[in-house]
């Protein structure tokens, strides 16, 4: 890992030189009040004061809908066309959160943990992460309580920490984030022992995570779950925003004799999710499928998968329209 | 090699169709390319996601033996929007098929073991590649007994097989239906399952149990055996939650920390135990 200094104008320069190489970038976009990343060309386009965007990254490497293979059936035969992972474009993602980078690890953890899927491992492949550690949170950040910080690497090529003269300590942390440097090598300049510490928020931790964990193994029968859940409405908006919810459906969308498999995020708050075709429902009740979120994230992935299913960005909490804040919950929990 | 596409399926042939219930159809499906049936190996209990093109993917076991080599076989009933679209399909129709998932009967253990099957209704299938596994390795084990129960008489599938498996000798068939529906020639048992688990009696002595059938019936079968003196190491099924991907991925059929597509779908009742049993 190597640290560089990058100036105001620098910046700039390296953000047209991304651009001009012909890479598809990402970025934080202001539109009608909402912050979202969107594809960009200028740097002047990219939004400035907001904590979060509303969804997270998690589409560039997992598409919300994306057709596995498609097929035309031709005389009584079918014909399969299989996923091309030469048709997903080099993508660069700029002024990533570390809370959104860092989901880069539970989801390939999901995706790759028996058998590899080579959708998601191809968007990978020709995704590379700009970050920029963060100076601001607001009360539903937590990510200093899920082994995260305001200036994680994880799941980074690049950090960015921007100094109050405009310009930012660039720590270069991939062969990746190498490859984006000698785009615009000249605007990379030694770095001048700025501690980037000082620049980041400072982020109390609000709950011990192995001891969530510990009592989440003993929590299935307690009554906290329905307690909590009363007021969910089901609607799945937590999912949809988490950077690290995979749990997805597969479709068919068919004309004629052409068809595609679409695979598509679900949700387990869903009543469907689990709904067995003769009628039965493992997870009936609003309270079970809550019970399933919390668990699956904060106690089966870390036993199975080694990796808690969240990072601490604080999406599901301010998207709920219940406001159903899975920092107080998480952290009652603790408390029990 | 390049990354596979664990969502491509192999494609099949519709060999034949067997008409087994109102709504119940079994097809033998052959691997069109034979590259891939020559590569393709499965074990009893295991199953697998099938396609109708243009209608998307059910899950259902393998219901044929992997004794019987060069193809597969799935039984299903038409109750959705897959399942009628593979239902319209007709003998040399081509269909998908990815599998095959999940854990497996450990029948090398059970050599030298009896045998004893209950299952009831759609049920069967499952039950049937274990079924003729066995007997086509019919000296490795002791006695076996096939418990099966429908509905009515017309909802038990397989007909010409438990006429085949009730006409061996080296089988103790037992059919039932459920109090009512019982017809004219009804020459078997009348009365659910669990009750006439009960009335049979199977000794527990050196013996495995197989149980599938609706949660219901598992439910009140269960402590049958119990009473029988079966222990829970004695005593397997196969679960069937709802999945789609088969592999671990989706995240339907994770019940505790287990996927059932990847852990299961077959349990004993020793390690069912460990797992919550309102989540299956």
């Amino acid at each position: 890992m190597e640290t560089k200094y990058i100036s105001q104008s620098g910046i700039e320069q390296w953000f047209d030189a991304i651009v001009t190489s012909g890479k598809r970038v990402f970025a934080p976009v202001n539109s009608r009040g909402q912050v979202d990343f969107k594809p960009v060309k200028k740097l002047s386009e990219v939004a400035d004061e907001y904590i979060q965007t509303t969804q997270s990254i998690k589409a560039s490497v997992y598409p919300k809908a994306e057709v596995l293979f498609s097929y035309e059936k031709v005389n009584g035969k079918v014909n399969l066309t299989d996923f091309d992972p030469e048709s997903v474009p080099e993508t660069v993602l700029w002024k990533v959160h570390p809370c959104d980078a860092a989901g880069f690890k539970p989801l390939s953890a999901i995706f790759n943990w028996d058998t590899t899927d080579k959708l998601h491992n191809a968007h990978l492949a020709k995704t590379s992460v700009i970050s920029f550690s963060c100076s601001a949170a607001d009360e539903s950040c937590f990510c200093t309580s899920v082994n995260g910080s305001p200036g994680n690497t994880a799941g980074s090529d690049i950090q960015l920490t921007m100094l109050p003269d405009g310009g930012a300590i660039v720590e270069i942390l991939s062969p990746k984030g190498e490859a984006l440097v000698a785009l615009s090598p000249s605007v990379f300049v030694a770095d001048k022992g700025e501690k980037k510490e000082k620049y980041l928020v400072d982020l109390p931790v609000r709950f011990n995570l192995e001891e969530v964990n510990a009592k989440l193994n003993k929590a299935f029968n307690s009554t906290v779950w329905k307690e909590q859940s009363e007021r969910c409405l089901g609607c799945g908006a937590c999912a949809f925003v988490c950077p690290t919810c995979a749990c997805f459906d597969i479709q068919e969308d068919a004309h004629g004799s052409k068809g595609r498999r679409i695979r598509c995020w679900d949700a387990c708050g869903f009543a469907l999710f689990t709904l067995h075709t003769s009628g039965h429902n493992p997870r009936e009740h609003q309270s079970q499928r809550w019970r399933q979120r919390i668990l699956h994230k904060f106690f089966y992935m870390p036993e199975r998968l080694s990796v808690v299913g969240c990072t601490g960005c604080g999406r599901c909490s301010r998207a709920c329209p219940v406001d159903m804040n899975i920092l107080e919950h998480i952290t009652s929990i603790a408390k029990q | 090699m390049s990354e596979q596409n664990t969502y491509l399926p192999y494609l099949m042939t519709i060999e034949k169709v067997i008409k087994e219930a109102p709504g119940v159809k079994t097809y033998r499906l052959k691997f069109q390319d034979e590259a891939e049936a020559e590569a393709f190996e499965f074990k009893a209990g295991q199953f697998g996601e099938y396609s109708a093109f243009g209608e998307g993917e059910s899950t259902f076991c393998i219901a044929s033996s992997p004794t019987r080599k060069g193809y597969i076989e799935c039984t299903f009933r038409d109750t959705g929007r897959v399942t009628s679209g593979l239902a319209s399909l007709e003998e040399g129709s081509t269909m998908g098929f990815r599998g095959p998932y999940g854990n497996v009967f450990p029948m090398e253990e059970w050599k030298g073991k009896n045998l004893l099957f209950i299952a009831g209704g759609i049920a069967l299938p499952p039950m049937r590649c274990v079924i003729w596994n066995a007997l086509d390795l019919r000296e490795n084990f002791k006695d076996i007994t096939i418990i099966y129960g429908a509905k009515t008489v017309n909802d038990l599938v397989y007909k010409s097989e438990l006429k085949e498996w009730s006409d061996r000798p080296d089988v103790k068939m037992v059919t039932t239906v459920d109090p009512g529906g019982e017809n004219a020639d009804w020459k078997g048992e009348i009365g659910f399952v669990p009750t006439i688990v009960e009335k049979v009696a199977p000794s527990a002595e050196n013996t495995i149990a197989i149980v599938c059938g609706p949660p219901i019936m598992i439910k009140f079968t269960f402590p049958v055996l119990e009473k029988l003196g079966f222990k829970d190491d004695q005593i397997y099924t196969t679960l069937e939650n709802r999945m789609k991907c088969g592999v671990g991925k989706c995240g339907r059929c994770n019940v505790g920390k287990l996927y059932i597509c990847k852990d299961g779908p077959v349990f004993s009742k020793e390690e069912l135990n460990l797992i919550p049993a309102e989540e299956y």
